[in-house]
């Protein structure tokens, strides 16, 4: 689960992290209103959207007048911001963020992720601040520093130390990047975090440290014991779709092509999307709909793929692990009816009892094409959504 | 000869009485694996299913002798299920669940690698040894003994993969599901080791997924250390970057973890690859020669 700069900020500064003031607002009037409260004459104001990017985007503005402040929140809110890192609709705007602007004198990279091969939480710094670590990891590796956190003992000192030294700061500021650098990983551990990037993280100034943009994303996983977190959740920044199946347990991503797949076990979901792409169609989504494949499970599955309009086909490829293909075969063929689906469906048993699905299937008097082979499976569903594109 | 388990294996239950842990022990032990008990604290001294229940897993081992233990208890209880089966000396931890958070495995990991201990999973379906041992969820007759050995990050590409290889009569020796979460307590290094010094298992299939670098790992072991044939598949070459599918390892971030990086890296190891998951068992029959 993704959270927005100003969310993540004001959880920093729970962590006695050094952020700006700043406040979010979701009309012009408390944009405004922010700006008073924070006082002075200079603002940022930034757009609040689950996506990087939004400074090249024009989301992200300076402003010397509470005319301006108002005249960006006015311009914002309630549209989409399209960056680099959106689709071509972008993200709807339901907050703007006004801060205290901070004078900057360097810029600084910092983050923390778990690395999967050392198996350890791995903080990450460079002096290569403010542009896409990504860039840098892939044309400069040696310019990113790296700590591993040990599990049990957690972030020491000295790691922050030498990280702040090899960064090229000095006095005050060693101390000052070491306190962050040890909070930050404390924030980490305790709320559960997949990721926290403070991009840039800057020399402000007066030469103090400071968090200019803050990226935190939970681990999904720990929900159930980081109520607060929950409760942060913003569902207008997710494909609604999306959210949708998480609802009811499915896992689904939408894609751009023309076969909807209906697939048990995620493995075998992308499997299945491989396939149709490697026999020359095009897959609509993925969707993983479970090891039980209810009735209920495939009826929603039914209905949040044939929701994308571009889905020609489906294609639902089962293999019958504990479940029997026969209990599956009865929930499409209920679904099926239920829904009312009006694209050809193709499906393919195997596993468990898949002869008697298949014969209930054939029963059923539905308009339902089984196949009995994968490749089978996949050629069909792309002849019934009108041959390769 | 088997890797990890065989009929001798002694094969404790924690989540022993709770829905999943009854179904798929019921199903364990009709298919002759050797459950000795389980474990669910505050029912220790009732009988479940024939067997001991245990309030602890030290006590479980006492009484039992068991050196393996399958894990069906809530995901916000693996952390401490799995530490209290390394504490009890258990050699082999299965641990079925899916949605254990990653710091929690973080913290698993780290005690594991102290120990001789193994652990596979979190969420996959097991370990099977056919006609000897089944820990798991994977559904017994697709498996035919045999000299196969099947390594995989998914549980229902597993299925697949054993299948062909029952279609095709090879069988399977062992089949290990180290599940699709981004920290295993196994990888395919640690089981491709296993299989290599097997005296069962005369071939390799392994299934790889988007997300981490595990496969390119497995490959440059496999270039290294392994003699016997290997046939891999990976899934999730449409799989769109920065998107969790399904699987909460299986995800390609800042561009790295791309099907197309394993493939490669395999095939320059000398790995057979397939890009159908339908040709796995044919891939396997051309190599072999079977």
């Amino acid at each position: 689960m993704n959270l927005h700069e100003y969310q993540a900020k004001e959880l920093f500064a729970r962590y006695g992290l050094p952020v700006s003031e700043g406040h979010a607002a979701d009309t012009p009037e408390a944009a405004v209103a922010a700006a008073r409260e924070i006082g002075g004459d200079r603002w940022v104001c930034k757009v609040q959207v689950h996506a990087g990017g939004r400074g090249k985007a024009g989301g992200v503005r300076l402003v010397d007048s509470e005319g301006e402040v108002r005249a960006f929140a006015e311009e914002f809110l309630g549209r989409n911001l399209v960056t680099a890192q959106t689709d071509a609709e972008g993200q709807p705007v339901g907050k703007v963020y006004v801060e205290r602007c901070t004078e900057i004198a360097t810029e600084l990279y910092l983050g923390v992720v778990v690395d999967r091969a050392s198996r350890r939480v791995v903080v990450m710094a460079s002096a290569e601040g403010g542009v896409e670590i990504e860039q840098v990891a892939r044309d400069t590796p040696e310019k990113i520093l790296r700590a591993a956190i040990d599990p049990y003992v957690g972030a020491q000192p000295h790691q922050g130390r030498e990280m702040a030294f090899r960064l090229g700061l000095s006095g005050a500021q060693v101390r000052e990047f070491t306190d962050v650098f040890v909070k930050l990983v404390k924030l980490f551990h305790e709320l559960d975090c997949s990721l926290v990037e403070i991009n840039p993280l800057v020399v402000t100034g007066e030469g103090h440290i400071h968090c200019l943009d803050a990226k935190m994303n939970i681990d999904n996983n720990a929900l159930y014991r980081q109520r607060d977190l929950a409760g942060m959740r913003d569902a207008t920044q997710e494909d609604p779709r999306e959210a949708r199946a998480d609802e009811f347990g499915l896992n689904y991503v939408a894609l751009d092509g023309n076969i909807g797949c209906m697939v048990n076990g995620a493995g075998l979901a992308m499997g299945t999307m491989d396939l149709a792409q490697l026999y020359g169609g095009t897959p609509a989504n993925f969707l993983d709909v479970g090891g039980g494949a209810t009735k209920e499970a495939v009826g929603e599955a039914f209905r949040i793929i044939l929701s994308d309009e571009n889905v020609k086909a489906v294609l639902i490829n089962i293999f019958g692990g504990i479940v029997s293909c026969a209990t599956i075969a009865d929930g499409i063929i209920g679904a099926v009816t239920e829904v009312g689906v009006n694209v050809p469906v193709v499906v393919r048993f195997e596993g468990n009892n898949a002869a008697v699905g298949a014969e209930k299937l054939a029963a059923s008097g539905l308009d339902l094409v089984t196949a009995d082979s994968l490749a089978d499976a996949a050629q069909k569903a792309i002849r019934a959504a009108g041959g390769a594109p | 000869m088997s890797v990890l388990v065989d009929r001798e294996t002694r094969v404790l239950v924690q989540g022993f009485t709770g829905s999943q842990g009854t179904l798929h022990s019921e199903q364990a032990i009709a298919y002759g694996t050797r459950v000795v008990g389980g474990v669910t604290p505050g029912k220790g001294g009732a009988i479940h299913l024939g067997l001991p229940v245990f309030d602890t897993v030290r006590q479980a081992v006492e009484e039992t002798g068991a050196t393996a233990s399958v894990i069906y208890v809530p995901a916000p209880f693996c952390k401490d299920s799995i530490l209290e089966a390394l504490d009890a000396g258990i050699e082999l931890i299965v641990c079925i669940t899916e949605g254990i958070p990653t710091l929690d495995m973080l913290a698993v990991k780290a005690r594991l690698d102290l120990t001789d201990a193994r652990l596979i999973g979190p969420n996959c379906p097991g370990v099977i040894t056919p006609g000897a041992c089944k820990i798991g969820i994977m559904p017994a007759d697709i498996h035919l003994p045999g000299r196969v050995g099947v390594v995989s990050r998914s549980g229902t590409l597993t299925y697949e993969a054993v299948q062909q290889t029952t279609d095709q009569g090879f069988g399977q020796s062992t089949c290990v599901g180290i599940g699709g979460d981004p920290i295993p307590g196994s990888q395919f290094v640690d089981i491709l080791e296993l299989f290599e010094g097997d005296a069962d298992t005369e071939a390799i299939v392994m299934v790889g997924e988007i997300g981490g670098t595990a496969e390119e790992e497995a490959a440059a072991y496999i270039a290294e250390h392994v003699s016997k044939p290997v046939v891999a598949y990976i899934a999730g070459v449409t799989a769109p970057p920065g998107k969790r599918m399904g699987h909460a390892g299986a995800i390609i971030a800042g561009g790295r973890g791309t099907a197309e990086e394993k493939f490669a890296a395999l095939e320059a190891a000398g790995v057979r690859t397939v890009r159908s998951l339908a040709e796995i068992g044919e891939a396997l029959a051309e190599v072999t020669g079977w």
